[in-house]
């Protein structure tokens, strides 16, 4: 018996949906793998010292503890980040407020996903006057300058992480509407859904079953690239003091806590500033390595 | 009481209204079917077969398209009266479809066998064995070794076994009537013969009543009995499949019919339609 050539093993394809093929780009991007492991190592660190927070557990100091013999040193053994003008440990400051901006990006971007993919979806698939109304909603939304908008709306309701979250979520589901409503459109005329609809499926079965997945990986890609948004929003509030309020330790009221002394001691901002950076900037990069993944549609088998 | 057809279409007529007026799709058009019979409508594009096909279960967007006058009795029941939830058990369950273009009829996130699966569930709630009976529905349509096939994703197989997996999906519900918009013709000529052959041996085995929709009237022999010729959303002609083909009494089917490139011919250009019989009517 002769060898045959080794054909493509079709095990190999046998149960690779699209999702699975878009996970194999994504791996072979290394830009975009190292992005994920940063934003994979953030949220490991976010959830240990969020866990450790809820026990009264620190790492290496309690954040809060003020200690006046020791304000403003610079980075040492002892302190590797250096201390605050309160004497604070600011390693310990920006390991805890890690877990403040992670909670306010993730649940501000699913308020914002769960508004935006259902109002895009009922927009793009009803289509007629109630599309006409909603996007014109939309617009209206779009007019105000989000974030004095949100600035507004803290100062008026109190800055409360709660309510950062809140109304971060409610003003930045516009953009995903908008896409979610033109992927329905381009989807609902579809011949995939034609054919479910010929078989006698109910709207909300097309919807859910067979345009939604089709439409998961951009949505899945405007969520992830929503994350930093909502964190620099927050973090930008928390700069301004209408963020979360003090004692919590978050990265942008380190920096504003730090800023009357950066001259004196760079690394109160220098150190939050650079968290803010790198976070933000892992988690568009992963983003965009997504985008590029999902989108290589024409490369087939 | 007299004994229904399975599909009665008494005066139809479609309109769509657009910017420019109302545009009437189908006039007046009048045919029935038995049950396990089949009919093949031809027609060129925009001759109002396929918004005939769809109106049958009322899968016109509406509006634009509205219901100007006639009915459709499906075993009985009136379609334009019927409520949506008797509606939806008629789409799929009563009357299913196949359409023209297999790769993208298909969901290219799921399995053949989830989407198949789906289509059972929907119609035949009472099936216990649902992988077994996505075997049965695939081997009925020629499809090898459907224990592991469909287990595939659409974009894994042939244009050819893409449609035979459509028409597996339409045959699950077990409906009483297939309707097939041109099913064959993003498809290359052999795939064509192949799956008329299996649509020819389908409707012998199951007795089920069948419409073809096409505009390629030599792909009807041996698989119609009975022909309906459309222009311009009229039948212009309605008959026996053998009568029709062999003594063409409108101008418009002579002219079709002219179209077929004959075997052995020696002709210098292919025929196109001959519209001068317009001129002097």
């Amino acid at each position: 018996m002769t060898a045959a050539p080794p054909l493509p093993s079709r095990n190999a394809t046998a149960s690779s949906g699209p999702g699975r093929r878009s996970l194999a780009r994504f791996r072979k991007n290394p830009v975009g793998v190292t992005a994920a492991a940063i934003v994979g190592l953030l949220f490991l660190v976010a959830l240990v010292t969020g866990i450790g927070a809820c026990f009264g557990v620190y790492f290496p100091y309690d954040p809060n503890a003020t200690n006046l013999a020791q304000k403003l040193r610079a980075p040492d053994a002892a302190h590797w980040l250096g201390t605050d003008n309160l004497g604070r440990d600011v390693l310990s400051r920006l390991l805890n407020g890690s877990y403040i901006s992670l909670t306010v990006g993730f649940i501000a971007v699913a308020v914002s996903l769960s508004i935006g993919v259902a109002v895009g979806a009922v927009s793009g698939y009803l289509g007629g006057w109630v599309d006409n109304v909603l996007m014109r909603i939309v617009d209206a939304i779009l007019c105000f300058p989000t974030f004095f908008l949100i600035l507004t709306a803290v100062a008026l309701l109190g800055p409360s992480i709660i309510n950062i979250i809140v109304i971060i979520g409610l003003v930045s589901w516009t953009g995903t509407a908008r896409l979610v409503r033109a992927e329905f459109l381009t989807l609902r005329e579809s011949e995939y859904v034609r054919a479910a609809r010929t078989l006698g499926q109910r709207s909300p079965a097309i919807i859910f079953r067979h345009i939604l997945p089709n439409a998961a990986a951009p949505i899945i890609v405007t969520a992830v690239i929503g994350i930093p948004d909502a964190i620099l929003t927050e973090a930008g509030l928390s700069f301004l003091g209408f963020g979360v309020q003090p004692p919590q330790a978050t990265w942008g009221n380190i920096i504003s806590d730090g800023k009357t002394y950066f001259l004196d001691a760079w690394w109160l901002i220098v150190f939050p500033g650079l968290a803010i950076f790198v976070a933000a900037l892992s988690f568009y990069l992963a983003g965009d390595a997504l985008r590029q993944a999902a989108e290589s549609r024409s490369e087939r088998k | 009481m007299s004994q229904h057809a399975l599909l009665e279409i008494h005066n139809l007529s479609i309109r769509f209204r657009t910017g420019h007026g109302a545009v009437e799709a189908v006039k007046n058009v009048s045919f029935s079917l038995k049950e396990g019979s089949t009919l093949a409508i031809v027609g060129e594009s925009g001759s109002g077969k396929s918004v005939t096909a769809l109106s049958l279960t009322r899968l016109l967007p509406m509006p634009p398209a509205e219901f100007v006058g006639g009915d459709i009795l499906f075993a009985g029941e009136s379609v334009p009266a019927m409520a949506p939830d008797r509606l939806r058990a008629i789409r799929g369950g009563g009357i299913a479809y196949i359409f023209q273009e297999p790769s993208t009829s298909l969901n290219p996130v799921y399995t053949i066998r989830s989407q198949i699966a789906e289509a059972i569930r929907l119609h035949r709630p009472e099936v216990k064995d649902v992988d077994a009976e996505i075997v049965r529905c695939l081997n009925t349509v020629g499809i090898v070794n459907p224990e592991k096939r469909m287990h595939d994703y659409p974009h894994q197989l042939s244009g050819g076994m893409q449609q035979r997996a459509m028409i597996a999906m339409a045959l699950s519900c077990k409906p009483r009537l297939l309707v097939a918009d041109e099913p064959t013709t993003a498809l290359d000529v052999t795939i064509q013969a192949q799956i008329l052959a299996e649509l020819r041996r389908l409707r012998r085995d199951l007795n089920m009543a069948l419409i073809l929709i096409t505009h390629n009237i030599a792909i009807i022999g041996g698989l119609c009995d009975r022909i309906a010729v459309m222009f311009r959303g009229e039948i212009v002609e309605y008959g026996d499949t053998e009568s029709v083909l062999r003594n063409p009494q409108h101008p418009y089917t002579k002219a079709l019919i002219a179209c077929v490139p004959k075997l052995g011919a020696k002709e210098k250009r292919m025929k196109t339609i001959d519209y001068s019989w317009l001129n002097s009517r």
